[in-house]
């Protein structure tokens, strides 16, 4: 975790004045409310935050937590201790497009720091940092989980794997011009088979003579 | 029950009860930082790791429960590995600051690190710094010392009833917040010093005064309330530098509030460390010999109905006799010691009593709260109420204005009318009393101050009598005092005689002429404007409201200067203790009244401390009992009467302020600021 957020001070400069659910979200946050027991409300605070901050541009000011903290009838500073713990929670602004680069060993050994160059050398912006026309934020990650097709970028909700430099500069591009890049490897591997390609599974299993009858996998 | 080895010792233990608790009881010190007995476990600092046979790792002791058969061992290679380990970690990020740290020589860290840990250290990387919080004028937040056992943190929770910090971030990013910025808005904060066992917080006022050791320390008792707290004074020289709290699980557990802890800097403060007399107007300072002759000479020839006393809230029961004594020697019928005005019925013990005892409270299942507010009035007792609360199945009603207490409550509505209802049965609580196994009803100040005080006492001794509050083993009928000196006034019946005026008719007599002398022993919380042209003397230890209006000052102790008895709202007699001498030429009180008799030719017949506690006990015999409370058996008593129909009023704006020295204190001063909302109209135990 290369970007520690200042968890003592809350920038005063960004918070917005207030916050409520949209109709749409308190009828969602309801429905995650009621699958927990009606005395357990704050089991529900992981989930509502994950709300807020979808519906507050990706980011959860201090009164979103306030006004989560109200709605499940909670210690305010048990809410901002769930929020401060989880890295996934920004509590500072962050750009339209979430750059999380991994930076952990295999990605790293993958060559991770070329990609995090290559979003430097694109942006002009370094980890923890945000473009100035509110576009881009980039952040270097701990273990997205994903080492198999290393390295790997999270933007929003997607991943993007087997990166390298100039991928990465294409994605960006592709992001800058609006347009939604496909998720997934960038090399076209598939079910995270070898680099040089399948060495098993390379063909199509014959089909076993009647459907039910299947025990194991050929090879 | 489970039995277990430890050490080779077998132990038979409650079910429930944790390794760390078993080796308490044999006798095995088992280190920790993050484990206190009053508040949940946390194990979240592994200093109590024991080892454990069958176990593949050593267990945090403080969080594993006993089971039959076990085996612990505590003095193995691998447990005294596992805690120098753990003790090199938790040291990894302190700082070596311990010259110029306020825990340094009374610090759990320190200890331990010295009994259990390593002689140096391996670690040569940067430490972690974290910036520090601003937690308001009486906690001293140093944030980089902080080990993260989240004592202050389950403190706040679950004994303060505060919910305002918390650990926040994580890992080594993880830091005890408020997250925004705030001071804690507690009456007990300042235990917070005490729980944490490192220096991360400290008391601001205490800040850089001394080392531990410098300290001479005085066990005694609290008089800033009526709950009489034990606490022990520490002072150097003739300084009182701070005040800590003394284990009693019968009255403060081992809490105190901020008053008490920290109001003591009053007690250096607005001092009357000489006697006056004011000549053309003006206090001018005078001699003893001149003070008493100017005393004497108002005195001698003055018909006694002409003189009234009145005893303030913080004098010890050893003066007041002294004075009721002289008073009464002098002919004078009018003495009282409530100078707030209440009118309620005194004739019995068990009708001014806290009958139930703070321990008590524990055992109470339904709580009416009458014209009280606990937290202000007695946060040691809504502790005690919170504590009970946590366990569940505590109903609580308030009657009386609407304010937080720390736990959920019912409000059953704002004026006297609701106890009348309750008292005919017309209320729905009716039902939930009539079902109570443990019923309390505690009248409040508020309650008792008005009109109608006798009144209210006697619906609240009707709903007691009707819902069965007095039972085997159990009286919940209790009264909330707000003044330490109280109970002990009305223990020795310093009160008005046959023909004697109380406090309201003093004070009209005064204004109306009829009164000429008003004897004020301590007594600031009075309108000194009523006492119209009387000669008043003051015997006190500070310039307060009484001394202003003085015509001869008396400079007197306060609690931490002289050996006095108090009672306190339970009825139980406690010892104060001399920590300090007075402040310059002032003087023990009772001694002062002694001299003053002398000169006046009625000498009391006491000369030392022994005798006048004896005669303490020839006119009471319960001041022979010392520490523990003798219940009051259940008679009639209360006065019937209208009741008003305006709602009651809060007896205690300001927590932080009641008496003259809190008034005093700069460290009071500022919490009025930081935490009091308001401060217009009233404060303290203004009547």
């Amino acid at each position: 975790m290369s970007t520690p957020a200042s968890v003592g001070a809350v920038e005063a400069s960004s918070q917005p004045e207030s916050f409520v659910f949209t109709p749409e979200n308190v009828a969602v946050a309801e429905t995650i409310i009621s699958r927990y027991p009606s005395q357990k409300r704050a089991s529900a605070v992981i989930p509502l935050l994950h709300l807020a901050q979808r519906q507050h541009a990706n980011w959860l000011p201090r009164v979103a937590m306030d006004y989560v903290a109200d709605y499940l009838g909670m210690a305010r500073i048990r809410v901002y201790e769930v929020a401060t713990f989880y890295t996934m929670f920004n509590k500072e602004p962050v750009g339209k497009h979430l750059i999380q680069v991994c930076t952990t060993t295999p990605c790293w050994l993958r060559g991770s720091d070329e990609v995090l160059g290559a979003c430097k050398r694109r942006l002009g912006i370094g980890p923890g940092e945000t473009t100035s026309d509110g576009q881009f934020t980039v952040v270097e990650v701990e273990c997205a989980g994903a080492c198999v097709n290393a390295p790997v970028v999270a933007i929003g909700d997607d991943y993007y794997e087997d990166l390298d430099g100039p991928a990465m500069v294409a994605l960006l591009d592709q992001l800058a011009r609006g347009e939604a890049p496909t998720p997934g490897s960038q090399t076209g591997r598939r079910g995270s088979c070898p680099a040089t390609g399948p060495t098993t599974l390379t063909n199509q299993p014959s089909l076993p003579a009647s459907a039910g009858a299947v025990t194991g996998a050929d090879d | 029950m489970p039995k277990l080895t430890i050490d080779g010792m077998e132990v038979e233990v409650e079910a429930g009860t944790s390794v760390l608790q078993a080796c308490e009881q044999l006798g095995i010190e088992v280190p920790r930082f993050c484990y206190h007995e009053r508040l949940s476990v946390a194990a979240n600092c592994r200093m109590c790791l024991v080892e454990m046979e069958r176990s593949p790792k050593p267990i945090a002791s403080c969080s594993m429960p006993c089971a039959d058969g076990m085996v612990i061992r505590t003095n193995t290679e691998q447990a005294q590995k596992a805690r120098k380990g753990v003790m090199e970690l938790i040291l990894i990020n302190h700082p070596l600051d311990c010259p110029i740290c306020d825990q340094g020589g009374e610090c759990d860290l320190q200890d331990q690190a010295v009994a259990y840990g390593y002689d140096r250290s391996r670690y040569a990387e940067e430490k972690r710094s974290v910036q520090d919080k601003d937690f308001g004028p009486l906690i001293n937040a140093e944030m980089t010392r902080c080990i993260h056992c989240t004592r202050c943190v389950r403190f706040c929770d679950e004994i303060a009833g505060v919910a305002v910090l918390g650990a926040v971030g994580r890992g080594t990013h993880t830091e005890i917040s408020t997250y925004v910025e705030r001071a804690i808005t507690s009456e007990l904060s300042g235990n917070l010093a005490d729980v944490c066992p490192v220096g991360a917080l400290t008391s601001k006022p205490y800040r850089f005064k001394a080392r531990p050791w410098e300290l001479r320390k005085t066990e005694t008792v609290d008089v800033l309330d009526a709950v009489g707290s034990n606490i022990r004074v520490d002072a150097r020289g003739g300084e009182v530098l701070r005040v800590l709290p003394r284990l009693n699980e019968d009255v403060n557990e081992e809490w105190i509030s901020d008053k008490t802890r920290f109001a003591c800097d009053g007690l250096k403060r607005q001092r009357l460390d000489r006697p006056y007399v004011r000549r053309n107007g003006k206090l001018e300072p005078v001699s003893w010999d001149e003070a008493l002759d100017a005393v004497v000479a108002r005195l001698q020839g003055l018909d006694g109905a002409r003189i009234a006393g009145l005893a303030g809230d913080l004098v010890d029961a050893e003066a007041m006799i002294a004075l009721k004594d002289l008073l009464l020697s002098l002919g004078s019928p009018h003495l009282d010691c409530r100078q707030d005005g209440a009118r309620y019925d005194v004739s019995e013990r068990v009708g001014y009593l806290f009958n139930t005892t703070i321990a008590g409270i524990e055992q109470a299942d339904v709580i009416v709260l009458v014209g009280t507010n606990p937290r202000l009035e007695a946060p040691l007792v809504n502790a005690r109420i919170r504590k009970r609360y946590r366990e569940g199945g505590l109903k609580v009603g308030v009657i009386g204005p609407s304010v937080e207490l720390g736990y959920v409550y019912e409000h059953l509505g704002s004026d006297a009318g609701v106890l009348a209802a309750i008292a005919e049965g017309s209320h729905p609580l009716a039902a939930t009393l009539k079902a109570a196994s443990r019923p309390m009803i505690i009248l409040g100040a508020g309650a008792l101050v008005r009109e109608d005080g006798p009144a209210v006492q006697a619906v609240a001794r009707e709903i007691a009598a009707r819902y069965d509050l007095v039972r085997d083993g159990w009286n919940g009928f209790n009264v909330l005092h707000l003044a330490a000196a109280r109970v002990g006034a009305l223990d020795l019946g310093f009160l008005p005689q046959v023909g004697g005026r109380d406090t309201r008719g003093i004070l009209d007599g005064a204004k109306a002429g009829d009164i000429e002398v008003v004897y004020l022993l301590g007594a600031d919380e009075i309108d000194a404007s009523r006492l119209g042209n009387a000669f008043v003397i003051y015997q006190g230890h500070h310039g307060d409201r009484g001394a202003h209006r003085a015509d001869v000052v008396l400079p007197g102790a306060a609690y931490t200067e002289k050996n006095g008895t108090y009672v306190n709202t339970e009825g139980r007699v406690q010892q104060a203790r001399m920590a300090v001498f007075p402040a310059g030429e002032a003087r023990e009180d009772w001694k002062i009244l002694r001299a003053l008799s002398e000169r006046l030719g009625r000498r009391l017949p006491y000369d030392n401390l022994g005798q006048i506690r004896d005669r303490l006990v020839a006119v009471n015999p319960l001041f022979a009992t010392k520490g523990d409370v003798q219940a009051a058996p259940w008679r009639p008593f209360g006065v019937s009467g209208a009741l008003l129909e305006e709602p009651f009023q809060p007896a205690v704006d300001n927590f932080y302020m009641t008496d003259p020295i809190s008034r005093a204190s700069l460290t009071m001063a500022k919490c009025t600021d930081a935490f009091v909302p308001s401060r217009e109209g009233k404060t303290g135990t203004h009547g």
